[in-house]
């Protein structure tokens, strides 16, 4: 039947259209329930452009919600409104985790929130990257900005682990290297609560082979991670985030290092059991 | 109170001068340029401020307090006199001030002060030292002289000193730095960088800086009025339209083809954003424009004044 089929084709189309535009109404009406400050034209004092971040998250909805089909577990520890800090472990080479943290506080919490991330620095020098890193809400990692962010009662994303972490390579993925101290003073000195998350499955999805440290120093990157197929796409692993209870810590970042290394240990200690439970549970899966 | 305005024939100083007298203040200016219909309560003595008869003013007169507003950029004096003027002139200001029994002084920098670089902060605040100098050298006698102005706060303890690092001034007059770099029908960026630009309304600029004055303000302060917007809107909101170069090239289309020219290293500060951090100085004086970003714009788009002249 002909026609039968011309009207399917019609209507699947039509049915097509209609779950697109589903889910760009989706990211918008999400984008006007976050609390950022934007004046007329969609613009916050720090620069985050509504558009820019409309953009973003189409972009990223499919991606998020087929590709990597993200779980979220423990959403609901990350506080609703007002500062605090999202401390999470880092793998794949490139900062997919982040990306999908963003993500999940924008797609998996009512109302969304915008998780605000410290953006290596030598990411400000790049064209396109610097504008689009700036516009959707991302800070050079300074610790003014820290303060900074989190004195405005913003949802700050940290990675103690730096570029150490993305640099695990696929068989490290669950392991935490060392972590930076500088967050845990900062987040006593402005008293902010810290959320320990754990990403799992970026490091699956990026399998990290080798990372060409030299190659990276010419084009003026840390490294270049290598995955076997060469390519730095993603592979479709499905990934999960595991949010802990809110850590909170008291006294005024300036005490000695013993204690805030004992500090930084609690904090490295809920990630690695979030992502244990995590493993166990992928893997009895 | 009787005020003196160095540098009250610019833009900028004729508005800080009108709304003195509004405020009912006697004001005498000194400045190398005339202004000849200066309105009825300013008297302007047309000397320089490094010359002797500028000291007779500050003699005869007996002014109870100093606006210092004579500095220049490199957009204006593009010699080794620029360095005179800001230097040797602010100098004068001060030791003029301090012989003369002046109150209190005010001295107008900017917000470039700061420099823009990638990894500076976004909101700078009054404690940061001044960045990205070896980059752009064009701006190291305004940075020198805003440091040399913030010594008189221990050098001359009976002056009350209140320094200003005031944001890019835009509005109808078309005049600065900024209106200058927006003077051509394309505005060209830098592809794949779109800084956030910080500026006020020229009227909110001399409102500021009178109530610095009135409040009897003392210290270093950053002025700042609405928020900084990106480079791309700025262009679009005055009517200009953007053209994008990438990097490699825009040395070679400066100046060319009808854009501006510009010294190599304000590069960076259209690849980089300054913004700054004016906390202090709205809870110290209760500032608050009365133009926002976008009235302030469309005041500039919209002005009957056909061009741009740097200031």
């Amino acid at each position: 039947m002909p026609v039968l089929r011309a009207y399917r084709s019609e209507f699947r189309t039509d049915s097509r259209k209609v779950r697109a535009l589903m889910s760009a109404v989706d990211v918008d009406e999400r984008l006007n329930r976050l609390e950022l400050p934007f004046n007329a034209s969609g613009l916050d004092p720090y620069g985050i452009s509504r558009k820019h971040l409309s953009i973003a998250f189409r972009g990223m909805s499919w991606s998020y919600h087929r590709y990597f089909r993200v779980r979220t577990r423990g959403i609901e520890n990350v506080p609703p409104r007002g500062r605090a800090m999202l401390v999470c472990n880092h793998a794949g080479g490139i900062a997919l985790d982040a990306a999908l943290l963003m993500g999940a506080c924008f797609f998996d919490m009512d109302p969304p929130r915008l998780a605000q991330g410290m953006a290596e620095k030598f990411l400000a020098r790049m064209p396109f990257a610097a504008q689009w890193i700036a516009k959707t809400g991302h800070v050079t990692g300074l610790p003014e900005h820290a303060v900074r962010l989190l004195e405005d009662e913003r949802l700050l994303m940290v990675f103690p682990e730096g570029a150490r972490g993305t640099a695990k390579l696929f068989k490290e993925r669950y392991s935490l290297v060392r972590f930076g101290t500088g967050f845990l003073r900062l987040a006593l000195e402005t008293r902010s609560p810290i959320i320990p998350v754990a990403c799992l499955g970026t490091g699956a999805a990026i399998p990290t082979v080798a990372n060409l440290y030299g190659v990276g120093r010419l084009v003026g990157v840390p490294y270049i991670p290598l995955t076997p197929y060469l390519l730095l796409a993603p592979l479709p692993v499905r990934i999960e985030l595991r949010f802990g209870p809110a850590l909170h810590f008291t006294g005024s970042g300036n005490e000695d290092d013993a204690f805030i290394n004992a500090k930084v240990e609690q904090v490295k200690e809920s990630i690695g059991k979030l992502i244990s439970e995590g493993r166990s549970e992928r893997e009895s899966a | 109170m009787k005020v003196l305005v160095t540098g009250v024939s610019g833009k900028i100083g004729r508005l800080v001068a009108e709304e003195l007298v509004r405020q009912e203040h006697e004001v005498v200016g000194i400045d190398r340029r005339t202004w000849p219909e200066a309105p009825a309560g300013v008297r302007v003595f047309e000397t320089d401020i490094r010359k002797r008869p500028a000291e007779d003013v500050f003699r005869t007169e007996r002014p109870q307090a100093v606006i210092h507003m004579a500095t220049v950029t490199h957009l204006v004096e593009r010699s080794e006199e620029r360095y005179r003027i800001n230097l040797i002139g602010t100098k004068a200001v001060f030791d003029f001030a301090h012989r003369y029994g002046v109150k209190q002084a005010i001295f107008v920098g900017r917000h470039t002060y700061y420099g823009a670089a990638a990894d500076a902060p976004l909101y700078h605040t009054e404690d940061e030292p001044p960045m990205a100098l070896e980059i752009f050298p064009e701006l190291v006698d305004l940075v020198a002289a805003d440091l040399f102005a913030g010594m008189a706060l221990w050098r001359f303890p009976n002056i009350d000193t209140a320094v200003l690092r005031i944001c890019y001034t835009l509005g109808p007059a078309r005049h600065g730095t900024l209106a200058a770099f927006l003077n051509g029908p394309r505005v060209p960026t830098i592809l794949g960088f779109d800084p956030l630009f910080q500026f006020m309304h020229e009227e909110d600029v001399a409102r500021a800086i009178v109530l610095s004055l009135t409040r009897g303000l003392r210290g270093v302060y950053n002025v700042a009025g609405p928020q900084p917007v990106p480079l791309s809107s700025l262009i679009r909101h005055t009517g200009r339209s953007l053209l994008q170069v990438p990097e490699p090239m825009y040395r070679v289309v400066l100046g060319r083809f009808g854009l501006p020219r510009l010294p190599v290293g304000a590069l960076t500060h259209i690849k980089y954003p300054i913004v700054i951090d004016a906390t202090t100085f709205k809870a110290a004086s209760g500032f608050q424009h009365r133009f926002d970003e976008y009235e302030t714009m469309h005041s500039f788009r919209d002005s009957p004044q056909l061009s741009a002249r740097a200031g």
